[in-house]
């Protein structure tokens, strides 16, 4: 049996109420850590474990926490990044929605390993109903002495405040998030100062995924140790999957870290194959901006050996036949999609999204839209698939905040891997602007 | 929509009043600008919109600029800086959700209420709004109203859908 860090008492009945919650083990992890580790000893727990953002970035989680500076006298933030909002995720608001105290409890260990007395949990504004959820979990923990004055007295105070976002992908990014969460526009920060010494308030604070803070309970319960032993390598620990697009059995997956590729897509365990009738012909692994790749390529690497899950694995090979692990946001394609049309979409959002601070990112997503959108409507350029490589080109790495890589990546992906099918629609547009026509030159399918 | 010079002055209920209050009272001293973006919801779920009107009630509650509550309101796609109908279908447009039919399913929709995206029914029923990712791809297409998602759509649903937010 597979094990399950995150999600082993997620389906049991009435698990989002705190009693429930207790009976299957829930807020041991706050007692152990509270009464019998001290702050740099749960830091230390964190840092062999060897946890990594799981938001998408992968930085290491207790890394991280090391940087925080702390200053006397000045208080410290930790802040739970909720704001899930990257095309093919829904991990958080799976978690969020049906165990909350798993993050609550990692919110209170996080925040008694950082020295924080005010903690907050940015959530997508979307998921009004996860933050009422949320919020009646924070009042249960708080009536039953784990949250306030004096937590099961030990003299440490922790309120924690849950904050509505107003629809914004950037705000997702972590130093958007906290103009944010000042009451601003979610423009990001230039760093440095990064957030670690000067973030929310211009206080030193840290920014954590849902899903990262999550494990903590568990980590502290069971070791660093233990966590690092499971997974693959440097990718340790579980992940959680959110699995959609042309599948038998879409949803959210938690999965250890170093399950091929293959596997995750056809065993009835996980994703149960592609719908019936139906070939497998590309994949997004871990959110819309991460490189998409070609079914082969998304199983096998370069040398023939399986893909797996797991971040080495996912970028093996750089983007040239790699990807990423993203956020684990797992879009399959099969034979039906049309990867143009699916580009433009992905364009359109990073246009929509882009906060307009930074020409190449503000422009750049605009032109790219408008060049797919003509490509995709029978109006293409022989030039216009250049362009578009031109044009990511000079987005990638010339933004203060990751949107422009994000919004550059499936783009030149796209066309690196599916050239031909952008070529096909310039050179025969009365033909590939028939309803659900699809190019069906010579391609790996699976 | 032109907007009514006589309107008389936005204020919030007594128990939004009360919850208002305490919302500002969660930020540390001096920091109470946090609270626009809580209390932009809470004006939008009274008034159906961020009006003008209402937003210059917020700018005074925070003791901040007007503009500054203006910026924000226009940046953020949840809040609805138009007058809009008594429901608001925000529906998915992103790559997952297309791949499950959205696309074919929101024509049908469109055809049911007879209004282009960014329209309101003429009886002032629906206004149909495009949003990107709502973060529920696994359970594509959706759409949400208010703080309602609708998952797993299919023409039928959405008629059932529409049949019964019309009661």
């Amino acid at each position: 049996m597979a094990i399950k860090i995150l999600t082993e008492h997620i389906n049991v009945p009435g698990i989002e109420s705190f009693d429930v919650y207790r009976k299957q083990g829930g807020y041991t992890a706050v007692e152990k850590a509270i009464k019998t580790m001290t702050p740099d000893a749960i830091v230390e727990e964190v840092k062999k474990a060897g946890v990594r953002g799981r938001g998408g970035a992968g930085f290491p989680m207790g890394m991280k926490w090391s940087f925080l500076a702390k200053p006397e006298g000045v208080p410290r933030y930790l802040v739970c990044n909720a704001d899930e909002s990257e095309p093919g995720t829904f991990k958080d608001h799976y978690l969020m929605k049906n165990i909350p105290h798993l993050l609550i409890e990692g919110m209170i260990i996080s925040s008694f390993a950082l020295g924080a007395n005010k903690s907050f949990i940015y959530v997508r504004g979307e998921l009004m109903y996860v933050i009422h959820i949320l919020e009646k979990a924070i009042a249960e923990a708080k009536a039953k002495g784990f949250l306030g004055k004096n937590i099961l007295g030990s003299g440490y105070d922790l309120e924690l405040v849950v904050q509505p976002g107003g629809g914004a992908y950037i705000c997702g990014e972590e130093t958007a998030l906290l103009e944010s969460l000042e009451g601003k526009r979610g423009n990001p920060r230039n760093k440095p100062p990064f957030p670690a010494v000067k973030g929310l308030y211009q206080s030193p604070t840290v920014v954590n995924n849902v899903e990262s803070i999550a494990t903590t309970a568990w980590i502290v319960n069971n070791g660093g140790d233990a966590y690092a032993a499971v997974g693959i390598g440097r990718s340790t620990g579980t992940k959680l999957i959110s699995a959609s697009g042309h599948i038998n059995k879409p949803g959210v997956y938690e999965i250890e870290l170093g399950v091929p590729v293959e596997d995750f897509i056809y065993a009835d365990e996980w994703c149960g194959g592609i719908r019936t009738g139906h070939k497998f012909k590309a994949l997004v692994a871990g959110g819309s901006s991460v490189p998409i790749l070609p079914a082969n390529l998304a199983l096998t690497l370069a040398n023939g050996e399986k893909r797996l899950m797991s971040y080495e694995s996912l970028s093996d090979g750089g983007f040239a036949t790699g990807t990423m692990l993203g956020s684990g946001g797992f879009i399959v394609f099969d034979e039906t999609s049309c990867i143009v049309r699916n580009t433009w979409n992905f364009s359109r959002f990073y246009h929509h999204e882009s906060c307009g601070q930074c020409s190449p990112c503000r422009e750049g997503t605009g032109w790219m839209e408008k060049v797919l959108h003509r490509i995709e409507y029978g109006h293409g350029h022989q030039q216009d698939i250049d362009l578009l490589v031109d044009v990511s080109k000079k987005i990638e790495g010339n933004t203060i905040c990751p949107l422009g890589d994000a919004a550059a990546w499936p783009v030149a992906s796209a066309i690196r891997h599916f050239r031909d099918e952008f070529q096909w629609h310039i050179d025969h547009p009365s033909e590939a602007t028939q309803p659900g026509a699809v190019y069906k030159g010579e391609m790996a399918l699976v | 929509m032109t907007t009514e010079t006589n309107n008389s002055a936005v204020e919030f209920t007594p128990d939004r009043l009360e919850k208002a209050n305490e919302i500002i009272a969660r930020y540390p001293e001096g920091k109470q600008k946090s609270a626009l973006l809580p209390l932009l919801h809470l004006l939008q779920e009274q008034e159906g919109w961020t009006s003008p009107e209402g937003m210059d009630y917020v700018a005074r509650m925070l003791d901040i600029q007007p503009i500054e509550v203006y910026e924000v309101a226009t940046f953020y796609t949840m809040y609805h800086i138009n007058p809009v109908g008594k429901h608001v279908i925000e529906y998915c447009r992103t790559g997952p959700c297309c791949l499950m039919g959205g696309e074919e399913v929101y024509s049908h929709l469109k055809q049911r209420l007879g209004i282009e995206t960014g329209q309101t029914t003429v009886d002032g029923q629906f206004t149909l709004k495009e949003v990107e990712c709502l973060a529920a791809c696994g359970m594509g297409p959706v759409f949400q109203v208010r703080e309602k998602y609708y998952m797993h759509l299919t023409n039928e649903r959405v008629d059932e859908i529409i049949d019964e937010l019309s009661k």
